[in-house]
């Protein structure tokens, strides 16, 4: 049985000139174990489609079934089974740490003495044993965020939803986020994530989804999205925001594909050290220049038109 | 209406763990407000009553005939406190309800989990500050019970009135400041707390009618020191509070439900 079974998946809020679809009728499947990605760009419905799973609102229409039991008759049975890591923290901020996650682990009907060793074993999950009886309001953005994770795994879910976990960490923050999640990855937790970070999708999702304007414009592992929707490698080639666009079309014939963008422009090809040197052959001396694998930036770069980094 | 009392609760047991960090503030607030108008309005002030009518008002001295209305407004001013503070916290500040909401808590059992402590808070404000009117000797010691039961149930009322309120605030731009000024101060003021609503013009005395506060001074002088107050007044003041609280609440459990889930 799939944890997550959605056929036609629609949400349309009103609006002026009738409705607006947020989500515009998604099929999504995915299994037990599996960590599964929803990709797209602020607005793509990514959080929408995200609460819709969470039973925290009401589809439109279509079907949606989760754990195998409908949402909209049966929310309190399955957030019970759910761990939830919001965009914001919602943590209570004059609490400690600890009574955060105590307090949210009773509000499951979970005993004090269920959740006394539970407790411990998340703080040293989360790597935040020492600051175990300080205010949350004294927690760097990286801790809240290991904190909301933790608080998350409270009822040890079988389903972990994850929107935008890493959205305003410093690098530093996102690498300890993402071995955490790692390591949940290897106890057979079901993880969804939510980002419009590229690196994050490549790190963590086995299969993930590309999401525009409320639709699924494409699905795969990222190694199968890359194959399919770019070349193995990327040249990339800086000339000055003046002069790309004029030395574009005498790049003509390099490369599969190319793609101009306000700050460089960008080759798709399979051979791209030969392409660059084609470039400087040709007497265009970009400032910079760059031969790259290709990433799940250029997948959505592709599928959208538009570069996550534009947003 | 589903019966959902544990779940409810356990969100109570969460206010009151974030009271308990505002413990000080509560205390001070809930009790120095009260004694401030006890000392000045209720000695200074009925000093000036007493010598000018012997008789006192109601055939009470002047501090016998204010304390019920004290200790009612005392209640209701806790539970706007206590209601008003954490709902706007929980949809608007740290968002806490957004995170409850992602368990198996409904929105309604937020909604009940919040009056249900405020509800402690306003039985703590009532009783410590029944026994200061007590010292003070504005009380009988026999007025102990249905003097903090019927404050108590005022307050409470006031809560659920507060919680529908509440639930519908989309921006707190001077909510709270406006709650205090433009309501809980003219009711304050107007309900017959500091001198018999009778003694108002008419075109006033409206406020006094639609004022949970005057309801529950009437409800509270009469069981305090036997002021007249008709079976059917205080029939219609208990009706009144009733349909005020459970109205609220009825009204609020759908309103937080709807919001959590928009």
């Amino acid at each position: 049985m799939p944890v997550i079974h959605a056929r036609a998946l629609t949400k349309a809020y009103p609006s002026a000139s009738g409705e607006v679809l947020a989500v515009a009728g998604i099929d999504l499947d995915v299994s037990p174990g599996e960590s599964f990605g929803i990709l797209g760009a602020n607005g793509a419905g990514k959080s929408t489609t995200m609460r819709m799973i969470g039973a925290t609102l009401q589809r439109t229409s279509g079907e949606l079934a989760i754990l195998g039991r409908d949402p909209s008759r049966e929310g309190p049975v399955i957030r019970a089974h759910l761990g939830v890591v919001p965009q914001q923290d919602t943590l209570d901020t004059e609490l400690t740490v600890r009574e955060n996650l105590l307090t949210y682990g009773r509000y499951f009907g979970l005993s004090r003495s269920q959740l006394r060793p539970r407790i411990e074993e998340l703080l040293d999950f989360v790597q935040l044993q020492d600051k175990r009886d300080e205010r949350v309001e004294a927690l760097s953005g990286g801790m809240k965020r290991r904190l909301t994770i933790a608080r998350s795994l409270v009822n040890d879910p079988s389903l972990l939803l994850l929107d935008e976990p890493t959205t305003g960490l410093d690098p530093q923050a996102r690498h300890i986020l993402w071995d955490r999640l790692y390591q949940l990855r290897e106890t057979g937790v079901t993880l969804v994530l939510t980002t419009h970070y590229m690196d994050e999708a490549e790190q963590l999702c086995e299969r993930l989804v590309v999401m525009d304007a409320g639709r699924i414009v494409a699905e795969g592992s990222p190694a199968e999205l890359i194959r399919q929707y770019s070349s193995r490698e990327v040249v990339e080639v800086r000339f000055g925001a003046q002069r790309n666009t004029e030395v574009l079309p005498q790049l003509q014939g390099i490369g599969d594909r190319v793609e101009l963008l306000p700050d460089r422009i960008l080759i798709y090809t399979a051979t791209g050290e030969a392409d660059l040197q084609e470039i400087v052959a040709r007497g265009h001396m970009p400032i910079t220049a760059l031969v790259r694998r290709a990433s799940l930036e250029d997948v959505f770069l592709r599928l959208t038109g538009r570069s996550l980094a534009d947003e | 209406m589903s019966i959902s009392a544990p779940a409810s609760l356990r969100v109570a047991e969460y206010r009151l763990r974030n009271m308990w960090r505002w413990r000080g503030g509560i205390i001070a607030f809930g009790l120095g407000n009260p004694i401030l108008y006890l000392v000045s309005i209720g000695i200074g002030v009925g000093a000036l009553v007493d010598a000018n009518s012997p008789s006192g008002i109601d055939g009470v001295p002047y501090l016998v005939f204010l304390a019920p209305a004290l200790l009612a407004a005392a209640a209701i001013q806790s539970a706007q406190d206590e209601v008003s503070f954490p709902t706007l916290a929980g949809f608007l500040w740290n968002k806490v309800f957004i995170g409850m909401r992602a368990t198996s808590l409904t929105g309604g059992q937020i909604a009940e989990g919040v009056l249900l402590a405020a509800t402690v808070r306003v039985v703590f404000t009532t009783v410590v500050y029944w026994l200061v009117l007590w010292v003070f000797g504005a009380v009988d010691a026999g007025t102990a019970l249905p003097l903090v039961l019927v404050s108590t149930f005022a307050g409470i009322c006031w809560g659920g009135f507060v919680l529908a309120l509440t639930a519908r605030v989309k921006d707190d731009g001077g909510y709270i400041s406006i709650m205090w000024r433009l309501v809980i101060m003219p009711m304050f003021l107007f309900s017959g707390t500091f001198y018999p609503l009778s003694t108002l013009p008419l075109a006033l005395q409206w406020i006094g009618w639609i004022s949970p506060l005057w309801h529950a001074t009437e409800l509270g002088r009469w069981l305090s020191y036997g002021a007249p107050l008709a079976p059917w007044q205080a029939l219609v003041s208990f009706a009144y509070l009733t349909a005020l609280g459970l109205g609220g609440l009825l009204l609020g459990r759908r309103l937080f439900e709807g919001r959590l889930t928009q």
